[in-house]
């Protein structure tokens, strides 16, 4: 019978009943008393955390911890104590801040079925929109939440009409961001005229983002925050449930009474707010805004929502596996960087790494299936 | 007729299980070559399950088959084409962006040493258009230009590019309009003349008194009468022989028509929607069950998923309560207490990674959110409670609703209309892929549904269901209700008569 074998074209995954599940949903299926008493009344706290951790989600987690753990025993034997060290593992989380925000907004908008290849770009041309803004004269006396505004405001009308043109339009998703792509990024390059703007009197600006809150830099906690909230939004709220459905299947969402193009329309703006506040971030650290900003940054975010377990196809992800997949990612640039290696070979690396990431998952899923 | 006495092909006891349900218990069917057999029955009497034993997609449990003479186990589809076996489903295989001359050579493509040899190809797609009639279609036409008519064409020369001697059709009538059909039986007697026997599969009775020449009839997965004439038997024998069930399935007991309350919930005005159905009217109170019966592809899963708002009406109205639905809005018609079970359970109703509980929710969230916060506790208990009362199996629900069996996924389907309140119920083939045991629940529940004031529709292909569940049946042929009736006057002959007079000429 064809029937049991064309059901899930879902990039040649496997079958088992519990691999698609959203860990959180769904506990193990143990069948015993324990599990079912779990259900009647869910134990407080830490013990329903462990139920969780019985799922396979728990192995693709730990798949990518092994995978990060590896990185960082080949940091320490090739650059000693220049790896193992704070002021390293700071600096490695200060360059995930970037990477790390977008791609919380990637997740979403996978895992609803979608794709955004104008997340770079989109983080360009909010970096030059807000700093054109900080330097007109009319502004010198505004706040400096201006320039946070301004971009997270161009970075929402960019998803807007991405998810204008593909819900409404029915553009593929793939075009009309790729088409965004391209022309977010001319319009940086216009309104820029190809050159760097350098931002350097917002005082409150860089004291702000300058501040080393219990001593981590204000970007991490930022990149932390927007984690935080992207987990709970993903699996506590019904934005993120209706997130699922829309993206596991479309047609029977539909049916069920959610409004699909509306929702697709939010995940778009939502990953374009995201990039505007990547974009903010990139301002602080770097002090300019600039066309060139965010260059290839949207096939590194993919890769990392791709490696953290989210299914390219829709329906199933993780916000923890993304952070995990960007550590991975900011980790092996930062060992490359100590051992002063040249760039093409950190991207081969890359490139085995995300392939081997997905394969040492794959294998620890079925692993769990036949024990 | 120059058909001989000794069968082309021989099927002797056939039987295939599969999980719980065994879909033939025993067939016997004799083609002869160059005659045109006609399998006769049901849905559900196995005619489907039949054929894909025929063309080796499935493999029977027992039995023989005899093809020419000598005992035959094909392996799979390609050694029944092979020995001579091609199949035309409903559902036409063909590459849109293709010619037709590459969509009949799919697969096993002319070629020297790796090079496409397509004026070879052509030519001998021309020849093979012309032994069917059709040599007005061109060989480098896109196959997605042409019409259902056409590409059904395509679809037989694509199955005489090999050496045929057996062609089953199933149903090629049902996407072909009349003048189309009197192309198709052109083509069908060609091919006999030519000695090519033909399993001719259709629930149009006048067009098996045109083309055929024996019946076969199957009922509930067995033979119950082989090598009928097909001209002269009369109408009533067939339908008496197609009807009557052995297996009884056990319906609630229907409530007097007094204590249907009065008040009409679900009002439907004149919906039509473009080449599909028109002029459908129907009125359903609070507390009746009203039954749509009519073959697949008759307009009925459209006309449930039109007053749903999922396809948008061309024309016509929808009112629940006397209040008048938004066009193709299926929010607006949620809103207002309508809710769906759809045909297609797995790809139109559930999320099937997704845990029982999400399924059942789905359509209720904001009633568990506040803020957008998801009650957790709150959403699970109901769910549990939900499906301990109508017997979920096995029980739990953050079980992924993929692992559940289809009679307790359509159990889920329903608790979460059950959750959300309906005033209205559609429900499309509630019984599809359910066993016998669960289909006894799911009847009793619609009912119970029904008991508590909803106003439910229910189609289904099985007029047995349709008479067993329904007070008001109505009868769909081609886009058009025929007839209404209380289902106590009217029986399952009187319904097939209706279903299956096909259009006067």
């Amino acid at each position: 019978m064809t029937d049991s074998t064309t059901e899930r074209p879902d990039l040649g995954k496997t079958t088992d009943p519990h691999e698609g599940v959203d860990p959180v949903d769904v506990l193990p299926e143990t069948g015993g008393t324990d599990s079912s008493q779990a259900m009647v009344a869910p134990a407080p706290g830490g013990s329903d955390f462990m139920t969780r951790l019985g799922d396979t989600g728990f192995f693709r987690i730990a798949g990518l911890a092994v995978v990060l753990l590896v990185i960082a025993i080949v940091g320490t034997v090739t650059a000693g104590d220049r790896f193992l060290d704070v002021n390293n593992f700071l600096t490695i989380l200060k360059l995930s801040a970037v990477l790390g925000v977008v791609s919380v907004g990637m997740t979403f908008v996978i895992i609803g079925g979608g794709i955004d290849l104008s997340v770079g770009a989109v983080v360009a041309l909010s970096s030059v929109w807000a700093t054109t803004v900080a330097t007109q004269d009319m502004a010198r006396d505004s706040h400096w939440l201006l320039i946070l505004l301004a971009a997270v405001a161009v970075g929402a009308v960019a998803g807007l009409i991405n998810g204008v043109l593909i819900a409404y339009g029915k553009v593929v998703a793939f075009i009309a961001t790729l088409a965004m792509l391209v022309g977010a990024r001319a319009l940086a390059e216009n309104i820029s005229d190809n050159r760097t703007q350098i931002v350097s009197d917002m005082p409150g600006f860089y004291d702000f983002f300058g501040a080393e809150p219990l001593g981590i830099p204000m970007t991490v906690w930022v990149f932390a925050l927007v984690a935080v909230i992207g987990w709970v939004l993903l699996n506590r709220t019904t934005f993120g449930r209706r997130t699922f459905a829309v993206g596991g299947n479309p047609e029977a969402a539909r049916l069920a009474g959610i409004n699909v193009r509306r929702h697709t329309v939010l995940l778009y703006v939502l990953v374009g707010v995201c990039a505007g506040l990547a974009a903010v971030l990139l301002i602080a650290r770097t002090t300019t805004g600039n066309s060139a900003h965010g260059e290839l940054l949207e096939l590194d975010a993919i890769a990392a929502v791709v490696i953290g377990g989210t299914l390219l196809a829709g329906g199933r992800g993780t916000i923890t596996g993304t952070v995990l997949g960007v550590l991975i990612f900011t980790t092996l640039t930062n060992v490359f960087t100590l051992n002063n290696r040249p760039p093409s070979e950190q991207d081969l690396l890359k490139g085995a790494v995300i392939v081997a990431a997905v394969l040492l998952q794959q294998w620890l899923a079925s692993r769990k299936r036949t024990t | 007729m120059n058909t001989s006495d000794a069968p082309l092909l021989q099927v002797r006891g056939i039987v295939k299980e599969f999980p719980g349900v065994r879909a033939l218990g025993g067939v016997d069917l004799d083609v002869r070559a160059g005659e045109v057999h006609c399998l006769l029955g049901q849905n559900g009497a196995g005619k489907s399950t039949m054929i894909k034993i025929l063309s080796a997609s499935y493999i029977p449990d027992e039995g023989t088959i005899t093809w020419k003479g000598e005992p035959a186990k094909f392996g799979s589809p390609q050694a029944a084409i092979n020995a001579g076996i091609a199949t035309i489903y409903q559902e036409l295989d063909l590459v849109d962006g293709l010619t037709v001359a590459e969509n009949v050579f799919l697969g096993h493509e002319l070629s020297s040493v790796g090079f496409s040899r397509r004026a070879a190809a052509n030519k001998r797609t021309r020849e093979i258009l012309a032994r069917l009639g059709h040599s007005e279609i061109s060989p480098t036409r896109l196959v997605g230009e042409l019409s259902p008519a056409g590409q059904q064409v395509v679809s037989m020369a694509r199955a005489l590019s090999h050496e045929v001697d057996l062609l089953i059709l199933d149903e090629p009538s049902a996407v072909l309009d009349h003048g189309e059909v009197e192309n198709l039986f052109r083509v069908v007697k060609n091919l006999t003349e030519q000695g090519v026997a033909i399993v001719y599969i259709s629930h149009r009775l006048e067009e098996i008194r045109e083309i055929g020449d024996r019946i076969t009839v199957l009922k509930d997965g067995s033979t119950v009468a082989t090598g009928l004439p097909a001209k002269s038997t009369p109408t009533a024998d067939l339908i008496k022989l197609m009807t009557g069930r052995n297996i009884e399935y056990v319906f609630p007991q229907r409530d007097d028509a007094a204590q249907v309350a009065d008040d009409v919930v679900l009002e439907v005005r004149d919906l039509a929607l473009d080449g599909v159905f028109s002029g459908v009217d129907m009125t359903v109170r609070a507390g009746e069950i009203v039954g749509l019966a009519g073959l697949v592809g008759a307009g009925r899963s459209e006309i449930l998923e039109t007053i749903y708002g999922a396809r948008r009406a061309t024309s016509g109205t929808v009112s629940v309560d006397g209040k008048r639905l938004r066009r193709g809005a299926v929010d607006a018609a949620v809103k207002a207490g309508i809710g769906l079970a759809p045909e297609e359970r797995k790809s139109q109703g559930l999320l099937l990674d997704q845990a029982v509980a999400t399924n059942i929710t789905v359509s209720s969230l904001n009633r568990f959110s506040r803020l957008g916060f998801i009650d957790r506790s709150g959403e699970k208990a109901r769910s549990i409670e939900l499906t301990e009362s109508l017997d979920v199996r096995p029980t739990g629900v953050t079980r992924a609703v993929r692992t559940l069996s289809g009679g307790n996924q359509q159990k889920v389907v329903l608790a979460r209309w059950l959750l959300r309140g309906c005033r209205v119920l559609l429900l499309d083939e509630p019984t599809r892929g359910v066993d016998v045991g669960a289909r006894a629940e799911i009847y009793k529940l619609i009912r119970s549904l029904a008991d508590s004031g909803v106003a439910v529709v229910v189609v289904s292909s099985e007029v047995e269901e349709v008479l067993g569940l329904a007070d008001r049946v109505l009868v769909v042929r081609e886009g058009r209700v025929v007839h209404e009736a209380a289902a106590a006057h009217i029986d399952e002959s009187r319904v097939l008569d209706l279903v299956m007079e096909g259009t006067p000429a």
